[in-house]
């Protein structure tokens, strides 16, 4: 009974305001609007039966999908989208992994600080730190006032409302996420192993790329979904940062949403995305088992 | 003893630096005299001064505390529930389903859940509030909640539970006295999560705000689409404030406590 | 003989404390307990002894509650127990790990199963203390469980689960998480206060010098049954299986085919053209069917010449010799390739060894060394 009342309450809270949720903006995306103002039609007439079901499958179209590949608005925001993130998500790994295996070889003592300070971000506003950079890049931003003081450039470099500073904005706010996975992963590496590797006469080099490389991996794999998986759908980075020309696909359901009103548009907009996200998420949570059960 | 390399030296150098310089130079200019963000103009609190009378920006700072307080919450019980559930329910019907919906909200875009839940409060709800953003924010992060939970129940090691049961305990009795004192901590770091979740978020809260409840992220996502405001770069200083003082005091008194238990399990041993 | 032994299970007036009736137990496709009948008495020390796996622990936590059989019954004092939760049960539990509460201090620990109890204060607290003075634990009543060393900590867990007076006590390798040293001293204390307290204590353990040590019946186990239960003496001296033999202690296992010569008499034809060892035992075999004589190394004589009127003796050659202090083993070859152990005390100075690499030797024993056994 009791045990019952426990599965229940979280069960249907999420079932309420998760999953009905999506079947909702699956149904809208397949809907007409009426002046953007619920009820859409069709609407689902029980009281007439089988009749009912089925003339609002029957109404029920593809228009706005359809809509969202003639527009070439949309399909240039979905391929600008998953470049945007795999580029971010490569730069991240390039940025991260240094700082990672800085870490992991950091005398003991030190790295629970530096794992806090890594932490310490992420609990402060996502909004602020995006914003913190909207006054280094801008024209007569820090940046440029200090690479003109020495001398490096004469005009101004234009980054802000570029795609430049977007991909600045997305590693800056999601290189924890590629810190953490690949530093737990290095934590882990029995330093023997590379002693080992050199004993039977590899170089440093080799014996990084050989052992340590391969051994981190699951870190690295883990970490690129962390960065790449949240970056697609990002708003608030390509808002802030991008300009006029940045396409994001965040943004544009937003725009859709607020701006034109346009709910069932938005809707569609909504499941494409979710349709390119679900292999990326498909992928992460079968890494993430793996690993759970390697570690058992 | 392991030192540190050149490389590493540098690699954690500059690491830190790109992490930290950002902010460190917004704390630096809300403490600009001039207007203008990107000139120096003298040292002058006199942003803070503005901040403190801008009645809109204190109500939205309240109206936030209060959705963050209430939202996580409601998160923390329903999170721990399901971690419960997750750990230590057994088999039961649509347990996939159960922890699919634990996970994807956790890698679901924003400006997704918060279409969704519009569409779903739009024909429910007369009218959004605070109270719909509460929902929507005790939704996403009562899934963050479960993770840490489940994680630390995971490790909790289950024979705990059974001598409790063993002792005379009835299973609610064992989950009182045992399982939540042991892991409270972890209870309580699902809170605080869930809190800055709710402090922070944008999307979610204009998807389902309305009439009234203004939210501090929204309040600053308005004033920065323009450019680069003084007044925002003092309120983002006191937030950073506070956030560095929290965690900087709570890692140092985990630290203690972790050192005093190690050396108390010292002279026990010796 | 006037003192009386300790050995309820031969009497037949005796009712069991606990009864396992065709009990088995399956994990999905696992079966973990197959069909298992067995009495255990009050006042008993029965240890449950096997390798992991052998489903000595399912045995255990059934009789704590924390698993239900798929099949058979379980009695406690006659009451069935099958839908009796483990909170409800005159039976407590000593972990493996300890599960010693950690937030809550060693007296707290100790007067948690009272409190459930609704013991009245005063009572409860001449509890506590005295369950700290059993266990010699009364100095450290305020310390929590991290503050106070590993021995100390399985003598908590040792007065939590007797704080109830149960009728029953399961062990679960209660010492397992002690050094060697340790673990001997705590085995006596462990015996000195089931006597004091007079409860039935059940211990499970993978180490058979434990278990020979504290029990009054060793029960060995093997995939989900039981292979033997008997004394510690006679699982020993008297294995009823190549199994059990091989399970406690150091034994030569020779394989070979009976032919039976008197009553209890058998020669065992273990190689051709050498003579045949000669047994007794009570049971009963056929002529040609295929036997196993079971002989500890302690039991086998090593000298230079044939010793007169030996009843078994095979000449061997001297392979390894394994020194250990007190005893040396001679690992021997026989015709055939066949590899016996044979031990000795040494009474004498290492310098003055009588046997060493590569010499003849000659093995003998006695009629009755050696266990005759089918399987």
């Amino acid at each position: 009974m009791r045990r019952l009342f426990l599965i229940s309450v979280p069960y249907l809270w999420l079932l309420a305001l998760f999953l009905i949720p999506f079947v909702i903006v699956l149904k809208i995306s397949l809907s007409d609007t009426a002046l953007a103002i619920p009820p859409y039609t069709p609407q689902l007439d029980l009281t007439t039966g089988w009749e009912g079901i089925k003339s609002f499958f029957g109404a029920l179209d593809f228009e706005n999908f359809v809509w969202l590949t003639e527009d070439d608005l949309y399909w240039k925001a979905y391929v600008s989208s998953l470049q945007i993130a795999v580029f971010s998500t490569l730069f991240a790994l390039l940025v991260g992994y240094p700082i990672a295996y800085a870490m992991a070889q950091a005398p003991e003592q030190w790295r629970a600080t530096l794992m806090m300070l890594i932490i310490l971000p992420f609990w402060t506003s996502f909004l602020i730190r995006v914003y913190a950079w909207m006054g280094i890049l801008s024209q007569e931003g820090l940046l440029n006032q200090f690479l003109m003081w020495l001398g490096v450039i004469n005009e101004p470099l234009i980054i802000l409302n570029t795609n430049k500073a977007v991909y600045i904005g997305i590693v800056y706010t999601y290189l924890p996420f590629m810190i953490l996975p690949i530093y737990s992963a290095l934590e882990k590496l029995d330093g023997s192993l590379l002693e080992a590797a050199e004993d039977l006469g590899c170089s440093r080099f080799t014996a990084f790329w050989l052992v340590t490389i391969p051994l981190s991996k699951n870190g690295i794999i883990a970490g690129c979904f962390l960065v790449f998986i949240p970056a697609i759908g990002e708003f608030v980075i390509p808002s802030l940062l991008g300009g006029s020309s940045t396409l994001m696909i965040g943004k544009v359901l937003w725009e859709e949403f607020f701006a034109n009103l346009d709910w069932p548009v938005a809707a569609a907009v909504a499941v494409v995305l979710l349709l390119i996200l679900i292999i990326p998420i498909i992928l992460f949570q079968r890494n993430e088992q793996k690993q759970r059960e390697a570690e058992q | 003893m392991k030192r540190f390399t050149w490389f590493n030296a540098t690699a954690l150098t500059l690491g830190f630096a790109f992490l930290y310089l950002p902010m460190i130079i917004l704390v630096i200019y809300s403490f600009n005299a001039s207007k203008l963000v990107t000139v120096w103009a003298g040292f002058s609190t006199k942003w803070y001064g503005e901040l403190l009378n801008n009645t809109q920006m204190l109500d939205a700072a309240w109206v936030t505390i209060k959705v963050a307080v209430v939202s996580s919450t409601l998160a923390t019980v329903l999170g721990t529930m399901a971690a419960y559930v997750m750990v230590r329910g057994g088999r039961f019907m649509g347990r996939t389903l159960f922890s699919g919906m634990i996970f994807a909200p956790l890698v679901m875009p924003e400006v997704i859940t918060g279409l969704s839940l519009f569409l779903l409060f739009k024909p429910v709800f007369t009218q959004f509030s605070a109270q719909t953003i509460i929902l929507a924010h005790a939704t996403f992060s009562m899934c963050y909640v479960s993770v840490v939970v489940s994680s630390r129940l995971v490790a909790f090691d289950k024979s705990l539970e059974e001598a409790a049961l063993d002792l005379g305990c009835t299973p609610f009795e064992s989950f009182r006295l045992v399982t939540l004192p042991i892991i409270a901590p972890a209870v309580i770091s699902g809170w605080l999560l869930a809190f800055t979740l709710s402090l922070d978020d944008l999307v979610i809260a204009s998807f389902t705000t309305g009439p009234g409840a203004t939210t501090l992220p929204m309040k600053i996502w308005s004033a920065v689409r323009l450019g680069v405001s003084p007044e925002i770069n003092a309120l983002s200083t006191i937030m950073i404030a506070i956030v560095t003082v929290g965690v900087i005091t709570a890692s140092i008194s985990t630290k203690r406590a972790a050192l005093r238990q190690r050396a108390e399990e010292r002279a026990a041993a010796g | 003989m006037t003192q009386t032994v300790f050995a309820p299970w031969e009497d037949p007036n005796e009712t069991p404390l606990i009864q396992f009736k065709g009990v088995t137990k399956r994990f999905g496709t696992f079966t973990a307990i197959d069909n298992l009948t067995q009495d255990i008495y009050a006042r008993e020390f029965f240890a449950l002894l096997g390798p992991s796996g052998c489903g000595k622990t399912t045995m255990m936590r059934m009789l704590a509650g924390f698993e239900t059989p798929t099949k058979g019954q379980i009695l406690i004092a006659g009451q069935d127990m099958a839908n009796v939760p483990p909170n409800e049960r005159a039976v407590n539990m000593m972990f493996q790990s300890y599960a010693l509460f950690p937030h809550l201090s060693i007296w707290e620990n100790i007067a948690f199963g009272l409190k459930r109890m609704k013991m009245p204060k005063d009572e409860m607290n001449a509890r506590v203390d005295e369950m700290l003075r059993l266990t010699r634990l009364s100095k450290f009543a305020k310390r929590k469980p991290h503050q106070i060393s590993g021995g100390q900590r399985q003598r908590v867990a040792l007065a939590r689960s007797l704080a109830r007076a149960p009728k029953l006590l399961l062990l679960d390798e209660p010492l397992g998480a002690l050094d060697k040293k340790l673990r001997e001293e705590t085995q006596f204390e462990l015996m000195d206060i089931q006597e004091k307290t007079g409860t039935t204590f059940v211990i499970v353990t993978h180490d058979q010098e434990e278990a020979m040590t504290v029990a009054s019946r060793v029960a060995v186990m093997d995939d989900g049954k039981i292979m033997q239960v008997s004394t510690p003496d006679k699982i020993y001296e008297e294995p009823n299986s190549v199994y059990v033999a091989d399970f406690i202690g150091d034994v030569n296992i020779i394989e070979g085919t009976a032919k039976k010569t008197s009553e209890d008499g058998y020669d065992i034809l273990w190689h051709d053209g050498q003579e045949p060892f000669h047994a007794k035992t009570t049971r009963q075999l056929s002529d040609g069917q295929k036997a196993f004589v079971a002989i500890r190394p302690e039991k086998i004589g090593i000298s230079p010449e044939k010793p007169e009127g030996a009843m078994n003796a095979v000449k061997g050659k001297i392979i390894d010799i394994g020194y250990l202090g007190n005893i040396s083993t001679y690992h021997v070859e026989l015709p055939g390739g066949v590899m016996i152990k044979a031990q000795q005390t040494n009474t004498r100075r290492l310098s003055r060894r009588t046997f060493t690499w590569e010499d003849e030797v000659w093995l003998s024993w006695t009629l009755t060394a050696g266990s005759v056994l089918e399987r």
